[in-house]
């Protein structure tokens, strides 16, 4: 009899500790966000398609010397480089950099070769698009774009 | 009210009284997803309106919009009657409510027993409506909802015949008039019998299995039964449904704080009147929301266990010494 008792009052017990519980869990702040309004800062290490780096000091705008490296260490061949060496000048100048993303495996072999320190993984993760000429990008007029 | 000509008392109480059904199942439902939103730490509607209040407005449109499909070799009838019979039951028993002093309805002298006669009807179109959809899982689940309701009717009725005893009336407007204030709330142990605060957990715990709310929504278990009883019904079938359902928890908080915690009577004794009703009423409605969203669901065995084993035998021992207090002092 005793133990009828004993399990009635221990069993309110425990329904109260777990009412106590989700009460305390709805007074505290929400975690989620509200996604299109507001997002969550991506990882510093969180790799999306490559990116040429804004450099101010350099005169063409980026720190790419158009050796080459990224687009022969390149597995899935998804990295077209387009240089010309003007009359008079000693160094090769970059004039197109086509990233075809469709392909790409984000192995990082191109950052990771360049001897100049020239790309870096982006941070954009919001890729969307109807056709595959979506996602081939032009990272020179990119990099353009943010410098400015 | 009484100098206006019956007919227009009765037409604004209908009125009245369908309006508040329909707000309530509104205010209740938004209620109902902040509640779950912050118990798991998200925010709940927001986009429709300022907090997503108006989130169940676009709900109802979104259900009276959609086609009624009668399933094949569905019961015609019964089918159709179902949700009907359900929204008119959580209607009717508004009608003994008071609201207020003189803001009831029909301020009859059998008011709570009333309430437990039409209440009861309920659990009817449950049955109505799972056995006539034509769907095994509605069977089943309206089986289950009957069983349930049989083993909770009778604690729920042993507590009631308790505090009729200790108020020694039926009428609800009379129950509410003797609980002037805090101390004489029928909540409290001195007021009648030592064990009153178990009567309000034991009816209060009835009331949302009557009412098949979590963790007693065995009626609409939804991971084993689909929806339950309502499986076969979309749109406007099933939002009657939904309507009935929060018109009944409404009833069935309403009832606790009449019963227990004063209803329209104010705990320090100012300006009584329908807004202490419908704040008492929805604090009993949040702690509903906030059981259902904190406890998973009991099995059918607990369930019976819960009734038969604990609830009957504690309201039996709460009325025999109920009634030896009252005979003693």
């Amino acid at each position: 009899m005793s133990g009828y008792f004993r399990e009635v009052y221990d069993g309110c017990k425990s329904l109260l500790v777990g009412l106590g519980i989700t009460f305390r869990y709805m007074i505290q702040p929400v975690v989620t966000l509200q996604y299109p309004r507001q997002a969550v800062k991506m990882a510093p290490r969180y790799r999306g398609h490559i990116d040429l780096i804004p450099d101010a000091e350099a005169e063409s705008g980026n720190k790419c010397i158009a050796c080459g490296m990224c687009q022969r260490n390149c597995p899935s061949g998804c990295i077209t480089l387009k240089s010309e060496k003007p009359e008079g000048a000693k160094k090769k100048v970059l004039t197109g950099y086509r990233l075809d993303f469709t392909k790409c495996s984000l192995c990082g072999l191109c950052v990771e070769s360049c001897p100049t320190n020239a790309l870096d993984f982006s941070k954009e993760y919001n890729l969307a698009g109807l056709q595959a000429e979506n996602f081939v990008f032009d990272l020179l007029k990119r990099c353009e774009e943010r410098r400015r | 009210m009484s100098e206006l000509p019956e007919i227009f008392r009765v037409l604004a109480f209908v009125g009245g009284i369908m309006a508040l059904v329909g707000l309530n199942a509104a205010f209740s439902v938004w209620l109902e997803r902040k509640v779950a939103g912050h118990i798991q730490r998200r925010i709940g509607p927001k986009e429709v309106g300022p907090f997503g209040i108006f989130q169940s407005l676009a709900d109802g449109i979104k259900l009276m919009s959609k086609q009624l499909v009668v399933p094949a070799k569905a019961d015609p009838v019964l089918y159709r009657l179902a949700p009907a019979l359900t929204m008119i039951t959580a209607v009717m028993v508004f009608v003994v409510i008071p609201f207020g002093p003189a803001l009831v309805a029909r301020d009859i002298n059998i008011g709570l027993l009333l309430i437990f006669a039409i209440a009861s009807v309920n659990v009817l179109a449950l049955l109505m409506g799972g056995w006539g959809s034509n769907n095994k899982y509605a069977v089943i689940s309206a089986t289950r909802a009957v069983s349930q309701n049989v083993a909770y009717e009778v604690p729920m009725l042993i507590t009631v015949v308790t505090m009729v005893m200790i108020a020694g009336s039926m009428n609800l407007n009379t129950i509410v008039g003797q609980q002037q204030n805090l101390l004489q709330w029928y909540i409290f142990p001195w007021n009648g019998s030592l064990l009153l605060p178990v009567s309000f957990l034991i009816f209060f715990v009835c009331a949302m299995a009557e009412t098949n709310r979590a963790p007693f929504d065995l009626g609409e278990a939804e991971s084993e039964l689909v929806a339950g009883f309502h499986t076969e019904y979309g749109g406007m079938g099933f939002g009657l449904f939904f309507l009935g359902e929060y018109g009944h928890v409404f009833v069935g908080c309403a009832l606790a704080s009449i019963l227990f915690l004063g209803g329209w009577q104010c705990p320090f004794g100012w300006l009584p009147g329908i807004h202490w009703l419908l704040l008492k009423t929805y604090l009993l409605v949040f702690v509903v929301m906030w059981v259902r969203w904190t406890y998973p669901r009991t099995t059918l065995y607990g369930l019976l266990n819960l009734s038969w084993k604990v609830l009957v035998p504690f309201s039996l021992a709460i009325l025999v010494l109920t009634a030896a207090m009252l005979k003693v002092f």
